[in-house]
């Protein structure tokens, strides 16, 4: 990523307008001082500043910080109460312009193409403008599409007279109703199909199917999301089972579409395993290397093929450098599994951490390297064993006003 | 043989003694110690004693050879001086008496009742055979007189508890000059265990709060010269141990590191033998007699597999199987 143009002042001004901070983060320093402007810009903060839907521009910005200053003030005890925000579409689409600007002026400051500038390509040059040193992602700077940024909120469902738009309006839940009448529909459209092919005698029972293999259903989180309303568990069972009954019809391939677009993709694990070719050492014998970590402890083992099952840790015997039987039988685990129990040799090295954890780098690290001799179908039962996992408990942080990470202070009546 | 399973019971783990499990004590006959009693059949007793040392990891089986090899020291009707640990001399010793004979030296009453106790058990006939050839004074009352047989000297140590560390001194002189005699003459074997604590640091003090040095108790000082090519007509059998050592790193197993540099100069002519872990054999035998005698009682530790495990999470080291085997 180049920055050969000098990030000037004025230009850092002008991206901290188009500059997002994530909404999920209220503070009440934000806030408070989300009034305070510094220089001429505003710092722009998707939660509490905004019930007012006005279009802002550079004479009213001092106005509205001032009024922002009041109002967030005044607000400030009712900000839980106050409920989710609501965004007109004015509001949202000046945001998306303001965002599409925003990009433009980036690529430029990062000297490359704006019209190639993807979101990876942004979220890349925002930590390199801002560094940040927080932990929570959270809390990191972002800039992002307002529709992203922004929950997707309903537009007003009624009309100028009181009357509602949607027909389903008085059910409560209209968008999920619709969905399921459309549902219905296609299937009664798909059986009227089969039924008119059945009259022209063109009718068989292996039409072509849609293949269901590595997609699975939408998720009830995701369907709420789709639909912007909630639903309950129950309703969603329905769906699925409309769903279901869909597809039971032979010639559901001519609603594919229709059922795709409810369906997302599962990932395929184990092709994420990266597996080393074997090396071979000036005899013949094979041999691969692999390393684990496991909570500050890491370990490098080279395994070789055709020996007796002796192990040697730090140049000592393992017998010695694990006297405590736990230890050993974490070693033995890999290899028992694969049942190669007396086939390998191997020199293993360890630093850090305590015994246990040693003894779990180890392991993970021998299964790796155990990798290079196995076929797939062996690799994926080694997956699902658990053995190619890398264990990512760590020692929980202590927290001030507390003696631990979660054991408080004796607490004293009186 | 009766002798047998106290001498294994005083240096095996007490809870799961697997003499009493199995109502009988029996040893595997192992390379190292056949090594010994074909060394010990060929020797010549003419010449000083030959001292040879066992030695080897922990766990390794040692202590066992050791066993052996006096075993068959004592069908061949010799007189065994056995010490299951020297380690149990220098360390956690309760009474430390000035001693009567020597000045600056310390007796350790307690101990040495315990041993003469031993000795009285195991080598019960020559008790009445050896005689004195020296006169003894304990006290102004008492005194043991010459041809004496050895047998009230030693029921003498047991009941006078206060002079037991001298009597012990006494057996072992008057043992040393008569062992190679031609009237009557009879070999001894002088057994000990964890001689490394001979030569080491001892956790006893003084009254003062200084250390006290392994020469200034009476039991090491009269065992070292026991010890000692000096003498003739019998051998000197010795097993290192780190298990009870002293200040000695547990990953210690060699002569050099465990002796010392005064106890490698004092052994230094001796015969090593290395005691090696389990051989293929040895792991096979161990495991069958574990399953004749019912002793695995896991479904799974009497198929082949569960043997392979066994093989890896004990690599064949004796005393971690039997650990392991021991909850199976």
């Amino acid at each position: 990523m180049k920055c050969s143009n000098i990030v000037t002042q004025m230009q850092m001004l002008l991206l901290s307008t188009y500059f997002l901070f994530s909404p999920e983060r209220r503070t009440a320093n934000m806030a408070a001082s989300g009034g305070r402007t510094v220089g001429s810009f505003l710092w722009k903060c998707g939660n509490c500043c905004f019930n007012f839907n006005t279009v802002s521009s550079n004479l009213t910005r001092q106005v509205l910080s001032r009024q922002l200053c009041v109002s967030a003030v005044l607000h400030r005890k009712n900000l839980a109460a106050a409920g989710p925000e609501k965004f007109s579409e004015e509001f949202i689409k000046k945001q998306v312009e303001e965002f599409n600007i925003g990009k433009r002026h980036l690529a430029n400051m990062m000297g490359e193409d704006p019209e190639t500038f993807t979101q990876g390509d942004i979220n890349r040059s925002i930590a390199y403008l801002f560094p940040s040193g927080l932990f929570d992602k959270k809390a990191k700077p972002l800039m992002k599409h307002p529709d992203e940024v922004f929950p997707k909120q309903r537009a007003v469902q009624w009309g100028a007279d009181g009357r509602p738009f949607h027909f389903l309006f008085y059910t409560g839940k209209q968008s999920y109703y619709s969905l399921m009448h459309d549902t219905f529909t296609k299937a009664l459209a798909v059986e009227k199909h089969q039924d008119r092919l059945r009259g022209k005698d063109l009718f068989t029972q292996d039409a072509k199917q849609i293949s269901l293999v590595g997609s699975r259903w939408l998720l009830k989180e995701e369907l709420e999301e789709l639909l912007v309303e909630t639903i309950s568990e129950h309703d969603y069972a329905r769906f699925i089972q409309l769903m279901e009954r869909l597809l039971s019809l032979p010639y559901c391939s001519v609603e594919e579409d229709f059922v795709q677009r409810y369906r997302r993709q599962l990932e395929i694990q184990s092709s994420k395993q990266q597996v080393q070719p074997l090396q071979y050492d000036q005899h013949g014998v094979a041999y691969s290397t692999g390393d684990g970590r496991r909570k500050t402890a890491m370990g490098t083992v080279l395994l070789r093929d055709s020996g007796s099952g002796s192990i040697s840790i730090n140049g000592t015997n393992y017998v010695h450098y694990f006297p405590v039987l736990q230890d050993r039988e974490q070693l033995m685990f890999p290899l028992h599994f694969m049942e190669v129990l007396g086939r390998f040799d191997m020199q293993c090295s360890v630093s850090g951490g305590g015994h246990s954890s040693q003894a779990g780098a180890l392991r993970l690290a021998i299964s790796r390297a155990m990798l290079s001799f196995l076929s797939e179908g062996q690799v994926e039962t080694m997956r699902q064993a658990g053995l190619l996992t890398p264990d990512p408990r760590i020692k929980e942080r202590k927290k001030p006003g507390q003696e631990g990470a979660r054991r408080k202070f004796t607490w004293k009546k009186r | 043989m009766e002798t047998r399973p106290e001498t294994v019971s005083i240096f095996r783990t007490q809870e799961n003694d697997p003499v009493k499990t199995f109502n009988e004590g029996c040893v595997m006959v192992r390379q190292p110690a056949l090594e010994l009693i074909s060394h010990l059949k060929r020797a010549d007793y003419i010449n000083p004693t030959l001292r040879y040392l066992l030695y080897g990891v922990k766990g390794s089986g040692k202590t066992m050879s050791l066993c052996h090899a006096v075993h068959y020291c004592s069908t061949q009707g010799w007189l065994v001086l056995h010490i299951p640990d020297a380690h149990l001399w220098v360390k956690n010793c309760k009474e430390l008496l000035p001693s009567s004979y020597h000045a600056s030296r310390f007796d350790q009453p307690i101990q040495a009742s315990n041993w003469l106790r031993n000795f009285r058990t195991t080598n019960e006939h020559f008790l009445s055979k050896i005689k004195l050839r020296q006169r003894y004074v304990w006290t102004k009352r008492e005194s043991t007189e010459e041809g004496r047989p050895l047998g009230e000297l030693v029921d003498m140590g047991v009941s006078r508890v206060k002079s037991s560390s001298d009597v012990v001194g006494a057996v072992l002189k008057e043992l040393r000059l008569q062992a190679g005699g031609t009237e009557g003459g009879f070999r001894l074997a002088v057994a000990v265990d964890g001689v490394n604590g001979l030569w080491g640091r001892t956790t006893l003090k003084k009254e003062d709060k200084s250390p006290v040095a392994p020469e200034e108790l009476t039991l090491v000082h009269n065992l070292r010269k026991m010890i000692n090519n000096d003498w003739c007509g019998g051998a000197v059998i010795a097993t290192l141990s780190q298990t009870g050592s002293l200040y000695a790193p547990s990953s210690a197993y060699l002569p050099q590191e465990l002796l010392g540099e005064e106890g490698f100069d004092s052994m230094d002519p001796f015969i090593p033998v290395p005691v090696s872990l389990y051989s293929e054999k040895e792991f096979e035998s161990c495991y069958l007699y574990y399953l004749d005698r019912h002793w695995l009682q896991h479904p799974h530790s009497q198929t082949e597999e569960g043997k392979k495990e066994l093989i890896f999470l004990s690599n064949r080291n004796p005393s971690v199987l039997e650990r392991l085997c021991a909850f199976l």
